[in-house]
């Protein structure tokens, strides 16, 4: 591993910074409450495909990035990106045998501890909205899975990201 | 996290990560600029004809209400100086600047937004902003080129008001529900009716007195309990504005960091 060369950097930070992008463009209310977790989804996929590249401190930065974009408590989707990007490591190889759809049933599951611990993290701090209406994007989130999988993993081929 | 929510320590890491941030929140923004743009640009003749009709009209009418202004404010410092009162508030006018809300979209649970002037145009954390029909919001994070600022119908924002018409004073607490405010800990038995306008008290040495606020649609009086339930909507279009502006209060005369009174909000 060590030996390997690292290809396609600039194509890890683009697919971030397009997350971040599409988390904060505006939506109308009702879509913003379904709006998925895209840059946990783009977490998932590279700690995934290149454990040895982008785990736990790729999701500690992104989620402090994304607590500045959202404007919220430093720390809390840090905590929860390096979680999931902590469980996605230890389950890559599993990860990557599963067909699509249950792929996307684990998906479901991280998604789920994810907004938990915000939900926890926003009950401290006094802002915490419902358990639905934070645990709804995780349907969401698993619906598209599939889809940018299969954007992400071509993306990953073509510019042969490794 | 500790850190950050209760003694706001890491405000200067958040505005050194916001450099990061900002580029984002500039190209998510672009779309609605591009639309502004061109909905200014391919307009008819007639239709710039009208609106400037319309503003001249209006340009006028605000002058007339002007020099009314003018000579009240004459009548008013008569008054005082006939009852011997001391000068009530400094007659400087406050720095303004106007400043454009970004269209992005922060924590869904949250009423917040951006607007795009930062610490380089000498923005401070704690500073009011005021649209053109009242008051929105202030500031609650700043970076170099952006800030974030809370609604005041947020559920943790509170601002001190005062009723225009018999100077009652209470607070506005955010019910971010319906948009909306709440008066808190008045008596079933206060002098508060539906369609007064509530404008900002200047206590709290945050907001500049003298803003409208709200107007109150509801007041349910229930003897069973010891507060009356009062509504309030603010006059100010908090999700429609695109443009707000930044204030500088004075309060008789001095700076804000000057100014000693009760720090009653929260956030």
């Amino acid at each position: 591993m060590s030996i390997a060369q690292k290809h396609g950097t600039a194509i890890i930070v683009i697919s971030f910074l397009l997350a971040l992008m599409l988390t904060v463009i505006p939506l109308p209310d009702w879509a913003e409450e379904i709006r998925p977790h895209w840059v946990m989804i783009v977490l998932i996929y590279w700690s995934m495909a290149l454990p040895q590249r982008v785990s736990v401190g790729v999701g500690w930065s992104m989620g402090l990035l994304l607590d500045v974009a959202n404007d919220a408590v430093l720390g809390q989707h840090a905590l929860a990106l390096a979680l999931v990007a902590f469980l996605t490591n230890n389950l890559h190889q599993r990860l990557r045998v599963f067909p699509q759809s249950q792929q996307a049933l684990v998906v479901f599951v991280f998604c789920v501890i994810y907004s938990l611990i915000i939900l926890w993290i926003k009950g401290i701090t006094g802002t915490a909205p419902s358990v639905w209406l934070i645990v709804t994007p995780s349907f969401t989130t698993a619906i598209i899975w599939p889809l940018a999988f299969v954007a992400l993993r071509h993306a990953r081929r073509f510019y042969r990201v490794s | 996290m500790v850190l950050d929510h209760r003694f706001q320590a890491t405000d200067n890491f958040r505005s050194a990560l916001s450099i990061v941030v900002d580029p984002i929140r500039y190209i998510v923004n672009l779309p609605s600029d591009a639309i502004d743009w061109a909905s200014g640009s391919f307009v008819s003749h007639s239709t710039l004809e009208d609106q400037n009709l319309t503003l001249k009209t209006q340009n006028q009418l605000l002058k007339a209400k002007l020099q009314k202004y003018a000579s009240l404010k004459a009548e008013n410092a008569n008054l005082r100086g006939l009852l011997k009162s001391a000068k009530k508030h400094d007659e400087k006018l406050e720095r303004v600047l106007v400043t454009e809300i970004l269209s992005v979209d922060l924590d869904p649970f949250r009423r917040k937004f951006v607007i795009n002037k930062g610490t380089s145009h000498d923005v401070y954390i704690g500073q009011p902003i005021i649209g053109a029909l009242g008051v929105m919001g202030k500031v609650v994070h700043v970076g170099p080129l952006s800030s974030t600022a809370l609604v005041i119908t947020d559920a943790s924002h509170s601002i001190p008001v005062q009723i225009n018409r018999n100077g009652v004073r209470a607070i506005a607490v955010g019910m971010p529900k319906n948009n909306q405010l709440e008066l808190i800990h008045q008596p079933n038995n206060a002098d508060i009716m539906v369609d007064d306008l509530l404008v900002t008290s200047g206590l709290g040495c945050v907001f500049p007195n003298g803003y409208p606020v709200g107007r109150i649609i509801k007041v349910e009086t229930n003897p069973s309990l010891p507060f009356a339930k009062i509504t309030v909507q603010p006059t100010a279009h908090l999700d429609r504005d695109r443009e707000a502006l930044l204030v500088w209060p004075t309060f008789g005369g001095n700076k804000q960091s000057d100014c000693k009174g009760p720090k009653e909000e929260e956030q």
